[in-house]
């Protein structure tokens, strides 16, 4: 019992809390945006690989750690824009479209690999991101490595979080996204155009599951391997219908989702006699319960896997 | 040459000049011309198909026309354009409206009204500006209220906001009464009154006579995609415009006299609560075959749960549900069809029909476990074809293809189609809920023959409706329902729309009057 509660106050598992739960965060934004103007984009696991893939080779042919950001946000724009232009412009069906795009982009994203780093036993590494510490509070006890030592990237995952609670709740853009994932008729009968939000919205959020993908490969480890992700982008899609579709819970969420997975690591090294196998369930047994909970509550937007085409009801 | 000026010297808002619009070959416009003055009430008078949308559609900018022109005010529209329409004062209240329901009112009205790219929506403005239309044109309604917590009628309201506070001048309302109780419309129209006296220009669409009397100042009838004809209201008759409408002179069918038999369906003193509609509170009454029993009252008074319970769709908390003297072996959908009772359903679309299923599927649904349709699980798809394509037929349901999707079909095709299901199964008994609800009057006056055939041929039929006129040509006798319980029953041949009012009211002692006078007649 005092091994569990030694677990709970180091500091070394609450600052993994956070790292662990930078991609989810990331993700979940990711799948909230295009959520929220009423498109499901299950390529989000695909749109990771191919994320964490070509952000590693960027920086593996002499690229900045940023730039391989910006190519795996860039990468994940372009799949948003192949699933938009097949959901949003064709209508075709958002679940076969989005799996097609992860076993794409998955498959796609070895194959690169291969091609870049054509033999070799052990996966080639970079130099990630290193720890962050913000003068001043990263001081604090406890509090401040937890909170303030942690890479660039979750810095920006937690800003991002503000971000985008401020669009979609404050300006007129994000009301117009609210709207069209609920009624895109009535976006359009006050004169926008629900086909241009839907496809720009969706790239934005398909971005974020690009540098979902990337932080994996440029700040939680340092080299990529084609399983990497292991459904971390299903388990945003759980995570957006826990949040309710809220930035806010978003972040509570994929810090929930975090603190277990941390939790459980640690809890195989002193616990005995228990297969280790049990507690990796941990956090997906509790998620499943989390989901119970939460989804009664939830509202889910009303116009979400409908394709709008004018004049049609 | 000197243009028109823009604002208080014009008295024209409106020009559609020689619009055409084509729809692979059908014409849906052909050569439209209208105009609309400053202050003035227009009716947009045709039958479902007649163009009516279409050229709202395109004057709003959801369609492009293939030739002719849109001016407002003097300045022609660039076509295709919603936001141009909008920004010109062309506001468009729709049918299906336009509104997202776990959006707040306030919201609803904002979206698109500010820079998309500001980076901050001013909403207390919003909310001052919301607030002194609302009281400049009467129309209340809290901007914080979510839009799936309010009535229909506020959501039109809701609706009508949205377009002023887009500053339009000229409002267009597409179907405007095609939810809304009487009450509500008659509501409706004095606020339009009142809005057109402020300065504003309005077309509604309609296809009801008696709106188009009552709340327009001149009627343009559109049939077949033309104008037809175009009148003063006041220099006009129900009659007249009816003709003009459908083409050629319509008649309600009338109903001969009845010959009631046995009694078919006895309800006893039915109670059930909850059920999130109003309540039953001891519903009783008689019917017998071959007599239709009307049951009017304004909405919201027990006639969903009413036509629920007798479609086997709620079991009742007491009371009994009797077919022949014999109770209902199992009160569910199942054992009220097995009971020989058709149902013609209030919400077509959401429990009349399957949209996305074929219409084949659609007709054999409920008879599916019949020799005719299934052997031994299997279901007999030529069989099922062959007979859908003989119902089509048979109820001149047009538009329709066997194997096509229903949700395609206009309203009245689809209540045909629903008629023409119900009737093939020879029912003993018919609930018809709202029967001719947001039909054409060609349409209307198709669906009261079949049910009076049906009555001639020994049916009994419950008849549940809102419209006064529907329920005094259809029945032989009349109830109101008022609060979940049943008025006394009159014969058809003394009611009148006081009689009528007041048992809608809740007064019932003339009615009772007549009841015990009729009871004492068949007596002797």
């Amino acid at each position: 019992m005092s091994a569990v509660l030694d677990i709970l106050a180091s500091v070394g598992m609450w600052e993994a809390v956070l790292r662990i739960a930078t991609p989810f965060i990331l993700g979940t934004l990711g799948v909230l945006l295009c959520e929220r103007v009423g498109v499901l984009n299950l390529g989000i696991e695909g749109i990771m690989t191919f994320g964490a893939m070509i952000g590693w080779l960027t920086v593996y042919s002499g690229g900045s750690l940023w730039a391989g950001l910006a190519a795996a946000a860039l990468c994940g724009a372009m799949f948003g824009l192949l699933h938009a232009s097949m959901t949003v412009n064709l209508g075709l069906s958002q679940h076969v479209t989005g799996l097609g795009i992860t076993l794409f982009a998955s498959s796609f994203s070895y194959y690169v690999f291969r091609l870049a780093v054509p033999t070799s036993t052990s996966p080639p590494t970079v130099e990630p991101f290193r720890p962050l510490a913000i003068p001043g509070l990263s001081d604090i006890p406890f509090l401040g490595p937890v909170l303030f030592n942690q890479t660039a990237p979750t810095y920006l995952a937690l800003a991002l979080v503000v971000v985008l609670a401020w669009v979609l709740y404050r300006t007129p853009l994000g009301l117009a996204i609210r709207m069209t994932g609920e009624n895109p008729h009535a976006v359009d009968a006050q004169g926008i155009d629900p086909i241009w939000l839907r496809i720009g919205t969706i790239m934005a959020g398909s971005a974020l599951m690009g540098l979902a993908g990337a932080f994996l490969t440029l700040a939680a480890f340092n080299s990529f391997f084609p399983t990497m992700v292991q459904g971390r982008g299903w388990i945003c899609i759980a995570l957006v219908v826990f949040a309710l579709w809220r930035p806010g819970r978003a972040l509570i969420g994929a810090i929930l989702f975090a603190f277990f997975d941390a939790f459980q690591l640690r809890l195989q090294t002193v616990v005995d006699g228990v297969p280790y196998q049990l507690f990796l369930m941990l956090p997906y047994l509790l998620s499943i319960l989390a989901l119970v909970v939460m989804a009664r509550k939830a509202r889910v937007p009303q116009a979400l896997m409908q394709p709008y085409r004018r004049g049609e009801r | 040459m000197s243009r028109p000026l823009r604002g208080a010297g014009v008295t024209r808002v409106l020009e559609l000049d020689g619009i055409t619009k084509r729809f692979g070959s059908t014409l849906a416009n052909d050569n439209v011309s209208l105009h609309l003055e400053r202050g003035e009430v227009v009716a947009l008078l045709g039958e479902n198909g007649a163009g009516k949308t279409t050229l709202m559609s395109i004057l709003f900018g959801h369609y492009t026309a293939d030739a002719g022109e849109v001016r407002v005010e003097g300045q022609a529209l660039p076509p295709g354009k919603s936001r141009a329409a909008i920004r010109a004062g062309v506001g468009m209240v729709h049918q299906h409206f336009a509104l997202a329901a776990n959006l707040t009112v306030l919201e609803n009205v904002m979206t698109g009204t500010e820079p998309l790219w500001r980076p901050r929506s001013d909403r207390s403005a919003a909310r001052r500006r919301l607030a002194d239309l609302s009281e400049r044109f009467g129309l209340p309604v809290d901007p914080e209220a979510r839009v799936a917590d309010l009535s229909v009628g506020e959501r039109q309201r809701v609706e009508i906001l949205k377009a002023l506070y887009n500053e339009a001048r000229i409002l267009i309302l597409d179907e405007p009464t095609a939810v809304l109780t009487t009450q509500q419309a008659e509501r409706l129209f004095a606020t339009l009154r009142e809005m057109a006296a402020k300065g504003l220009s309005i077309i509604s669409i309609s296809h009801k006579l008696n709106e188009v009397m009552s709340a327009s100042d001149r009627v343009v009838v559109l049939r077949g995609g033309r104008v037809v004809a175009e009148r003063r209201t006041r220099e006009t008759t129900k009659e007249e415009l009816a003709e003009l409408m459908v083409g050629r002179a319509v008649e309600r069918p009338k109903r001969p006299p009845a010959h009631p038999g046995e009694v078919l369906l006895e309800a006893r003193d039915i109670h059930l609560s909850g059920r999130g509609g109003t309540a039953l509170n001891g519903v009783t009454f008689r019917l017998r075959a071959g007599e239709t029993l009307g049951i009017i009252g304004v909405s919201g008074n027990g006639q969903t749960t009413l036509a629920g319970v007798v479609s086997g769709l709620y079991p009742p908390d007491g009371g009994s549900l009797e077919i022949r003297g014999a109770p209902l072996a199992r009160h569910d959908v199942a054992g009220v069809i097995d009971a020989g009772i058709g149902r013609i359903p209030e919400d077509r679309h959401a429990e009349g029909v399957l949209g996305d299923m074929a219409t084949w599927e659609n007709v054999v649904l409920e008879r599916l476990w019949s020799p005719e349709f299934s052997r031994r699980g299997i279901v007999r798809r030529g069989a099922a074809r062959a007979a859908t394509a003989r119902l089509l037929s048979d109820y001149d349901v047009r538009g329709a293809q066997v194997d096509g999707r229903v949700r395609l079909l206009s309203g009245g095709n689809m209540q045909k189609l629903i008629l023409g299901r119900v009737m093939e199964a020879d029912p003993s008994i018919i609930v018809a809920a709202q029967p001719s609800r947001g039909l054409d009057e060609g349409a209307i006056a198709g669906v009261h023959r079949r049910l009076i055939e049906a009555r001639d041929r020994g049916a009994g039929i419950l008849l549940i409706s809102e419209d006064l006129d529907e329920v005094i040509a259809l029945s032989d006798r009349i109830r109101a329902i008022v609060g979940g319980r049943l008025s006394p029953a009159i014969p058809a041949e003394r009611a009148d729309a006081r009689l009528l009012g007041l048992m809608m009211a809740g007064d019932w002692a003339t009615a009772a009057e007549i009841e015990r006078q009729e009871e004492a007649a068949h007596a002797l």
